[in-house]
């Protein structure tokens, strides 16, 4: 059963073929092109089922705010940095909220290891999040998320207008930053 | 190959152009969006660390998926290279340098949802069906085949499927048949909607055929399991149950058995706004459940069996002794609680204290052998004898073998608007013959003490430390470890770490561990360069976590979002 990868292995050892890296650059390249075209507009939420905290299903489709931002954040549980900027952003939520309007959708990708052990988290932390668990990752997926904690901005339109993978201390000063531009009508480059 | 992936490549300029040219305008509304991922690494030969001679001094994994999406219809391709795979994986990623493994298209309106080719997918918490990814672990059993999601009635939701899994760059020779359904009655009927009682029930069919293997054996070709699922809500509590049965299925995990597979999941949860607490508890039996009967290590599962432990992250408790479920048979339960004290009380301070407390117990099942794994194994030993159970077990009994023991318990304060301290103290015991097939005969005793400071010197400036420390008088006895991470919000991190095994029995082996690494990151693009030693496990730095093998050398990481 093995015989015929190996050969092809040592095949490729012995006469390797340049054609894959051509075909690949060329692929990439026309489709950088592609996408350096259609981005001058932001996506739209994709439709997607992902958990409420009561089990039942949700579609992100329906993430709305009666044109006021929107943050959605990617978490989990075991991720400290992600932790960490949601309870920063939780200190001073409350403000934002009254001053803005905004509502944080926080996405746990927290898989059937730990997704029970969300709503305890939650409530624990005393979250004011709309929080919903994607725990195959399906929602993730759909926004093209590499690492957590990722944090994307919604206008009052339903488009992302910005993204963020990692957190720094201090970020939260940014996000805040955009998120009252966006209340204010402005755009954000 | 080559062959191959020009095809997809035009399957997908098909699928981009028929969206793009069929519609009014050219390109009108098409969102064309994606990722991608370059993990590089040099090597160095380490012998200490087991880090070998690598001839091709390099290993490069990489990939880009592409989505197209117009209105309901969306498509998309993930071109993935290894050239050759990172240390770390599967050779078998190889095989072939670059390729498409992963093409797909989806229809999705209203109450249906078509995708064909391949798809990810869970039934219930996984435990009869999961085709997930961790491209950072290079796991990947996608199905290639067709999917259909139906909603026809408010509250009835259903999934059917027929697929192949992915194997690296073939493809399972067993094929993979199953239906999940799911009610939620409150959405159900319609006077129920609003009642504080919730309540969600499911069931899940699972069927595998696989043709009739080489060894001398009865085996069935189609390999039945089944599933059964609650949850109620009532305000801040939940109770979760699910079932599973799998039926006889002789494989290359169970000695070639007929004896029949199960397993069950329960859960109870309370919350309420500062306090929450979970109580967990797993049994399985004889669940190894793949695509092909005759797989290998992580390779086609079609089933999910989480470890019931704590997922740490903390890089003394996360590398050295993990835990991972044992599908051949295991049972625990695990305890989850969380409080936070009040701001302004005396014990919160001003800023207030969170506490969580966690512990896991998992031991083995309580089992009777039938016959040896040595008699089995000879199959000259009643080959085809439909009385070949292997044990008995009872699935609701602790056998008497401690698998692991993890207790914990982190504290975490803010003590002022610059400074803040999380002190976390673990206890494992680890039988790491079973979790990591080591050959030890006695179990490790470790305890892991932590301290995580985060000093937020100005605005856009921070510096966080880590002082870890691990007590124990097996394996390689102490190590200790210290990290420095400088934050510049929202650009920049410069990471220092270090770990030593200054306790090593071994003098030779009392090894350090120093890595550096400086990550830039520019809204969702970011890239990191690091060089030192590093130990496998989940590392934390630089503002994310991810799964790193053993090395010693350079590591480049850039991701990107688009």
């Amino acid at each position: 059963m093995l015989s015929k990868p190996n050969l092809q292995l040592i095949l490729l050892f012995i006469n390797p073929t340049h054609m894959f890296k051509s075909i690949i650059t060329s692929t990439l390249l026309i489709f950088l092109s592609f996408i350096a075209v259609c981005q001058n507009e932001g996506r739209s939420i994709p439709d997607v089922t992902v958990k409420q905290l009561d089990n039942s299903s949700f579609q992100t489709g329906d993430i709305t705010n009666d044109g006021n931002p929107i943050i959605i954040s990617f978490w989990a549980t075991w991720c400290s940095p992600c932790k960490r900027e949601l309870n920063a952003i939780a200190e001073d939520f409350d403000e934002w909220v009254e001053e803005t309007g905004v509502k944080l959708v926080a996405i746990s990708i927290d898989d059937a290891r730990n997704m029970h052990k969300v709503k305890p988290y939650v409530d624990g932390q005393s979250w004011d999040y709309d929080v919903y668990v994607d725990p195959n990752a399906d929602f993730k997926r759909a926004m093209n998320v590499n690492n957590v904690p990722h944090t994307f901005l919604i206008d009052g339109n339903g488009h992302i207008v910005w993204q963020h993978n990692s957190y720094a201390p201090g970020d939260e000063d940014e996000l805040h930053e955009l998120v009252e531009k966006l209340a204010n009508g402005e755009t954000i480059d | 190959m080559t062959t191959k992936l020009t095809c997809s490549t035009l399957l997908l300029f098909l699928i981009t152009s028929t969206i793009a040219y069929s519609q009014d305008g050219v390109m009108d509304g098409v969102e064309i969006h994606g990722n991608f991922e370059v993990y590089a690494q040099t090597y160095n030969e380490d012998s200490i660390i087991g880090a070998p001679n690598v001839p091709e001094k390099s290993g490069v994994n990489a990939f880009g998926n592409f989505i197209a999406t117009k209105g309901s219809f969306t498509a998309g391709v993930r071109i993935e290279a290894y050239m050759p795979p990172v240390q770390g994986f599967s050779n078998n990623y190889g095989l072939q340098p670059v390729g498409a493994p992963y093409r797909f298209a989806q229809f999705s309106k209203g109450k249906f949802d078509i995708t064909v080719g391949n798809f990810y997918e869970q039934f219930g918490n996984g435990m009869i069906l999961r085709a997930y990814e961790e491209r950072a672990l290079g796991l990947d059993n996608a199905f290639d085949g067709l999917r259909v999601k139906v909603n026809p009635i408010p509250g009835l939701y259903i999934k059917g499927l027929v697929g192949n899994q992915r194997f690296y760059w073939q493809k399972s020779t067993g094929y993979v048949r199953a239906i999940d359904g799911e009610i939620a009655i409150n959405e159900l009927v319609e006077s129920l909607m609003d009642k504080k009682l919730r309540l969600t029930i499911g069931g899940s069919f699972v069927s595998k055929y696989e043709a009739p293997g080489i060894r001398n054996f009865e085996y069935p070709e189609n390999v039945a399991s089944w599933a059964g699922r609650g949850q109620i809500n009532y305000g801040g509590f939940s109770f979760l149950g699910e079932y599973v049965y799998k039926f006889n299925d002789p494989n290359s995990d169970n000695h070639y058995i007929y004896r029949a597979g199960q397993g069950v999941l329960l859960s109870a949860t309370y919350s309420q706004k500062g306090f929450g607490i979970n109580l967990t508890a797993k049994s399985i039996d004889n669940m190894h459940f793949r695509a092909n009967r005759d797989a290998q290590l992580n390779d086609l599962f079609i089933n999910y069996l989480p470890a019931l432990t704590r997922q740490h992250t903390y890089n003394l408790a996360t590398t050295l002794y993990p835990y991972a479920t044992q599908p051949a048979g295991e049972i625990g339960i695990q305890g989850d609680i969380i409080y936070k004290i009040k701001k302004g009380s005396a014990l919160g301070g001003k800023y207030g204290t969170t506490i969580q407390v966690n512990v896991a117990i998992i031991n083995s099942l309580d089992t009777q052998q039938i016959t040896s794994p040595n008699d089995l194994d000879s199959e000259v030993y009643l080959p085809n004898d439909p009385s070949r159970e292997g044990y008995k077990a009872n699935l609701w009994t602790f056998g008497d073998k401690i698998y692991y023991r993890d207790y914990n318990i982190e504290i975490d304060r803010k003590f002022s608007k610059s400074f803040k301290l999380k002190t976390s103290y673990i206890y494992f015991v680890a039988n790491t013959d079973v979790a990591q097939g080591t050959a030890l005969g006695k179990n490790v005793h470790a305890h892991i003490g932590v301290l995580d400071g985060l000093y937020k010197v100005s605005k856009k400036h921070s510096i966080r430390t880590e002082l870890q420390h691990m007590w124990t008088e097996q394996d390689q006895g102490n190590w200790a470890f210290a990290m420095v991470e400088y934050g510049y919000s929202p650009h920049w991190f410069v990471t220092v770490l270090n770990q030593y095994n200054y306790g090593n029995p071994t003098k030779a082996l009392r090894v350090n561990y120093p890595t550096a690494q400086v990550a830039y990151i520019n809204n969702a693009n970011r890239i990191s360069l690091a060089y030192g030693r590093q130990r496998a496990g989940i590392f934390c730095v630089g503002g994310v976590c991810r799964p790193v093998p053993a090395a010693n050398g350079f590591t480049i990481t850039i991701t990107s979002s688009f």
